[in-house]
């Protein structure tokens, strides 16, 4: 069962070994296959765990973080210092009871905070992967995963959940592994990414790649760093995950630290100010390269292409409970996108609750305090639990 | 919450009564999952449901039932043929845009359907439209003609009719009374149709 083992030996980068939490290294046997063709082993996998584990093994979720989230879901970030971006969902007590579940979140696969991506070395030149790192895929993320949860020796999750990118990786192993997971929770995500979402990524990949530091990825081997450019991509980002609604409530056209207009190209309005500061303390915890290859693994997924382009052929005969929770005001995934993984759950028979939340928050509703989300959320996981402990898992129920 | 043994509305009851323990169940219109809740918990069901508005299917899906939120006229040309042993349409009918597509996705997706709906030719409706000149309001119908989402109401001779085009076998036809007593309709569609003011119909296809 084992695919990896607990890395003490130190081939790890040193910076990303340092930071709290769980670091291993796995696929050391048997390399894995990623779609691009090629092959990685024995590579580094950071990722974070609480609560217990229960004594049958049958009590584990696991969450799947955003773009640009990280293995730091409900503990103070190593890093920045701030609350766990799933703080307010996750810990003893909360919708995802930690003092009931033992929750496991890995940081993806061409990530950034201590799994492999294009800032760790490559064994071969010694310097960091840069642009030579293989172009991951959200189904690689989910292997990498599977390999976690192999390493600790668990069959079945009891449950998968995610939103936005993190909500991609969960229909991945809904459709990839229907038989090591119970029940898959897919917040405010899609099955494939549109024109816009794509745009918007470009967008944010060619800030990166046009700041003269980037210089063709290879900023770390010569000691720059392309912040400049990555501070633009995250504005740009951050406009997307918000509302019209939301920045004007927050922002509106009020001025930052004046009175009055002053004719020049300061931040002078809030807004600005704010996205400035999104974008500055961003390029402090996150590396350029990888946002490239992770944007990269969002544009490229489509989950009705590998189904003969019929997304209810990703799910056939799947005996997981799905969960689809769409928010009306998120434009980036919108409810829209979210009911096409419904209708295609509903073509394969699936068993699958959907609910739109009623929120103006945009696209991070789901990171927010949004008390009917987690309502419902806790529901189906209680509701999900039930059957699990039951032994209901066919698709036909009682059949 | 809907424990064992509790008893709910009694149209909810006349359709449960119908539907045989263990079988795999789609509620149409499922509101808060009341019915479905109480299939779940006596009949150990299988039960999906719809529901159009999101306070319904937030409330359903908090107490554990699996839920979407949608609606049939748009949402169940998705699913494959026979993957239901029941579908229930309850009191939703008469709300459709098109009854009688969604009719026949009923029975396209399930062996069988339970549709109950208020009975447009009941005494009471045509002493309101007959003798009165308005259209009629009462409990069952509580909607003015101006705000109702009623849109295609039906009489059970209407409603047999539509069975008979579509090739549809009527099991069962159970009837409620003004009062709420149920009453077998087999005997005659013309007491049925003078005295239901719910109609409950169990169909199959032939």
């Amino acid at each position: 069962m084992t695919a990896g083992k607990d890395s003490t030996d130190d081939k790890v980068d040193v910076a990303t070994e340092a930071l709290p939490g769980h670091h291993v290294r796995l696929a050391t046997e048997k390399p894995l296959a990623l779609d691009c063709g090629l092959e990685i082993s024995d590579f580094p996998v950071a990722f974070q765990t609480y609560g217990e584990l229960n004594a049958d093994k049958s009590n584990a979720i696991m969450i799947c973080h955003a773009l640009t989230g990280d293995q730091f879901v409900a503990d103070t970030h190593p890093l920045t210092g701030k609350p766990g971006w799933w703080d307010l969902m996750v810990g003893p007590g909360k919708t995802i009871n930690t003092s009931r579940y033992f929750v496991i979140c890995v940081n993806i696969l061409g990530g950034c905070m201590g799994t492999y991506g294009p800032k760790e070395t490559n064994p071969e030149t010694g310097n960091p992967w840069g642009l030579d790192f293989p172009v991951i895929t959200i189904s690689d993320m989910v292997r990498c995963q599977a390999l976690v949860v192999d390493h600790l020796g668990i069959d079945k999750l009891f449950s998968v959940i995610g939103g936005s990118m993190g909500g991609m990786q969960v229909l991945e192993w809904g459709s990839m592994y229907p038989g090591r997971v119970f029940s898959a929770v897919c917040i405010a995500a899609a099955a494939f990414h549109t024109a816009q979402n794509i745009a918007f990524h470009e967008v944010g990949r060619q800030a990166i790649m046009a700041d003269p530091e980037w210089v063709e990825g290879n900023y770390l081997a010569q000691g720059k760093n392309p912040t400049k450019g990555l501070a633009v991509a995250r504005m740009s980002a951050h406009i997307t995950y918000l509302s019209d609604q939301a920045l004007h409530r927050k922002f509106g056209r009020r001025l930052q630290g004046r009175d009055a207009l002053s004719y020049g190209f300061d931040a002078e309005f809030q807004v600005e100010s704010y996205l400035r500061h999104q974008g500055i303390t961003f390029v402090d915890r996150f590396d350029a390269n990888s946002y490239l290859y992770i944007t990269r693994a969002m544009d490229y997924f489509d989950l009705a292409a590998k189904h003969d382009g019929i997304l209810a052929n990703a799910f056939k005969d799947t005996p997981v409970r799905f969960c689809v929770i769409s928010f009306t005001g998120d434009w980036l995934y919108p409810t829209e996108e979210n009911r096409r993984i419904v209708h295609a759950l509903n073509a394969a028979a699936a068993n699958v609750s959907f609910a739109e939340v009623k929120s103006d928050k945009g696209h991070d509703a789901f990171l927010l305090d949004e008390p009917e989300f987690h309502r419902v959320l806790k529901g189906f996981l209680d509701g999900a639990i039930e059957h699990w402990s039951n032994g209901q898992s066919e698709p036909g129920g009682a059949d | 919450m809907v424990p064992d043994g509790k008893s709910i509305r009694v149209d909810l009851q006349l359709i449960a009564d119908m539907i045989e323990p263990h079988s795999r169940v789609l509620d149409i219109g499922c509101g808060d999952g009341i019915l479905l809740e109480y299939l779940v918990q006596s009949r150990h069901v299988d039960g999906r449901g719809i529901e159009l508005s999101a306070e319904g299917v937030n409330a359903s899906i908090s107490t554990g039932l699996s839920v979407i939120q949608g609606d049939a006229d748009a949402d169940l040309k998705d699913y494959p043929d026979d993957v239901f042993d029941y579908v229930v349409l309850s009191q939703t009918l008469q709300a459709m845009v098109q009854p009688k597509v969604v009719l026949g996705h009923l029975l396209r997706i399930s062996k069988r359907a339970i549709v109950s709906f208020p009975n447009f030719a009941h005494w009471r409706t045509r002493v309101s439209l007959g003798l009165l000149g308005r259209m009629p309001v009462s409990e069952m119908l509580p909607y003015e003609w101006y705000d109702t989402p009623n849109i295609h109401f039906c009489t059970i001779r209407d409603f047999v009719a539509l069975c008979r085009d579509l090739d549809i076998e009527i099991e069962e036809l159970k009837i409620l009374d003004t009062n709420g007593h149920i009453r077998l309709a087999s005997t005659s569609l013309f007491s049925a149709n003078l005295f239901g003011e719910q109609a409950v119909f169990l169909l199959r296809k032939k």
